[in-house]
């Protein structure tokens, strides 16, 4: 099975049942099959005139109670972001696959990269915290889409897919799992202010038609949903909370692997650059080569480094020139941190890794 | 043991479809790990094109080719771009009125194309013409589990076209 198609099978083994997008390269299989299958399940898809209406038609969509899902690439990717930064204000719960190729603009369409990472955490204006899974295995592929969006609805957070071209188009056997479990998101309490969080910080759902009286704005608004624009503790209570209702459950929602947890080159990796470093673990059995994979990147896991107490030296390959190795490099206590850049479309080879890891000792 | 199989020829002679059915044959009919990948332009014909399969009785790490012992030629830009510099030990199968070089390795030439076209009527099949002369010539998977991949990814109504131009590819295999 393709990764893109793993995507979609996901998505629907998720309950998803609404798809806005606009078609792009590498992404485009997702919308072709979406549209052959959601009106099948009696879901909506519907191709928008372009990526701002994409994901204005998924939030909208999410308010109506449904699991909603957008796909796209770089170059649409950066017209969602006004309407992601909208989806974080008004806490609506969506789900956006980005299958990411090269870039700055239109870059190379049929390339892999990973130059987006850090787009989908500040690339909305205003302080905010999104959750980002990435698969390494078009297994994961498949497992993470139908993840992202419980955590959605669990946070009420626009959730990232932040997979990349390699495993979008690779493919490869998997296993569907028998069942996905489906948390769906807390409905608003009788009593409660549409905005009014519990105490995890995530107020419950007054979806549209329930018989709620609820307002949604991008303002800064009070627990009513009523703008209030000039008041310094309601915007800082506000963003506040949709930063922390994110930020400090990092640790129990982290999703990873912790392999060789004695060894002192640790190699940290998220979506296809596992790979590579599995073949090298894989070829080089006898020498103590560590390795943290992250299937969730944001919130940014820090605690997981710590998994390896001897580690001297943190080594991160990516398909870009250097993002979550700042991340890395802004949590070590003491550990050299290697950066391990590569761009033009083509993941690391086991032997440019390796070479990496000869060069520390 | 890790089969690493490259596919090379320009966009429309189905070089990704190839790839895909041997993969599907390998991971679904041939009890093997396999994974698929490719790499191609933005245009949709005429350019480019290269897909690979790596073939493996061990789950799959890293996912990309290396060092391919299968090469599957089929235009000369292919064969300038992928198959001008293969190692002596690896076996290279050329359309041969495509593909005017020939490599240092072990070469079988398959008239793909002209087989296709004036033989089964469809010059669209070449490649189904290749993919059973390459599983016949390697064994990389059987010959069962190629027909039955190949009945799963062709579309309706063109089962016997693509099946007769498997088994011609057979032969020609075969023979070399």
């Amino acid at each position: 099975m393709q990764g893109n198609r793993a995507c979609c099978e996901g998505a629907l083994a998720a309950g998803c049942n609404f798809f806005g997008g606009y078609p792009i390269t590498p992404s485009t299989e997702i919308a072709e099959l979406m549209a052959l299958k959601l009106p099948k399940t009696g879901g909506t898809f519907i191709q928008m005139e372009d990526e701002l209406a994409s994901m204005g038609s998924i939030i909208g969509a999410s308010w109506t109670g449904a699991r909603a899902m957008t796909a796209t690439s770089g170059p649409g990717f950066s017209l969602m972001m006004e309407n992601i930064g909208y989806a974080v204000m008004t806490e609506t719960p969506c789900v956006v696959v980005n299958i990411q190729r090269g870039g700055p603009s239109t870059g190379q369409p049929t390339m892999s990269a990973q130059g987006d990472m850090m787009q989908c955490r500040f690339g909305s204006h205003g302080d905010m915290a999104t959750i980002a899974v990435v698969p390494s295995t078009v297994q994961e592929m498949y497992e993470l889409t139908a993840k992202a969006f419980n955590l959605a609805d669990r946070f009420r957070v626009p959730t990232f897919v932040m997979s990349d071209e390699t495993i979008g188009h690779m493919r490869e056997k998997i296993v569907i799992p028998e069942k996905i479990d489906i948390v769906p998101r807390k409905p608003l309490e009788e009593g409660k202010l549409p905005f009014e969080a519990d105490e995890d910080g995530v107020p419950g759902f007054a979806q549209f038609g329930s018989g709620h009286r609820v307002h949604v704005t991008g303002l800064t608004h009070d627990e009513r949903g009523y703008p209030d624009t000039t008041d310094p503790d309601v915007h800082e209570k506000l963003v506040k909370r949709l930063y922390n209702k994110v930020e400090s459950k990092r640790h129990e929602i982290a999703d990873y692997d912790a392999v060789n947890t004695d060894a002192e080159t640790v190699f940290i990796t998220y979506g296809p650059c596992a790979r590579t470093v599995r073949q090298v673990l894989h070829d080089h059995p006898n020498e103590e080569i560590g390795h943290l994979n992250l299937r969730i990147v944001w919130p940014f896991p820090e605690d997981t480094m710590k998994l390896f107490p001897n580690a001297k030296t943190f080594i991160v390959p990516e398909l870009n020139l250097g993002q979550m190795v700042r991340e890395v490099a802004r949590h070590t206590t003491g550990e050299k941190v290697v950066s391990m850049p590569k761009i033009g479309g083509h993941i690391h080879t086991p032997d440019e890794l390796y070479r990496a890891v000869e060069a520390e000792k | 043991m890790r089969h690493e199989v490259l596919f090379s020829g320009f966009g429309g002679q189905g070089v990704i479809l190839s790839a895909v059915i041997l993969g599907r044959a390998a991971a679904l009919y041939g009890n093997k790990y396999a994974v698929q990948t490719q790499v191609y332009g933005p245009e949709a014909r005429g350019g480019a094109s290269m897909s690979a399969d790596v073939i493996d009785d061990e789950p799959i790490l890293y996912p990309k080719v290396t060092s391919p012992d299968i090469y599957v030629i089929m235009s000369q830009q292919g064969f300038d771009k992928y198959g001008s510099d293969v190692p002596d030990d690896a076996l290279m199968l050329v359309d041969s009125e495509l593909v005017l070089s020939r490599p240092e390795c072990t070469c079988i030439e398959i008239p793909a194309t002209t087989e296709a076209k004036e033989n089964l009527g469809r010059v669209i099949v070449a490649n189904i013409v290749m993919l059973g002369a390459l599983v016949a010539a390697t064994g990389v998977v059987s010959e069962d589990a190629i027909e039955r991949a190949v009945l799963d990814s062709v579309p309706k109504g063109t089962e016997d076209l693509n099946l007769r131009a498997l088994h011609r590819g057979f032969e020609l295999g075969r023979k070399k």
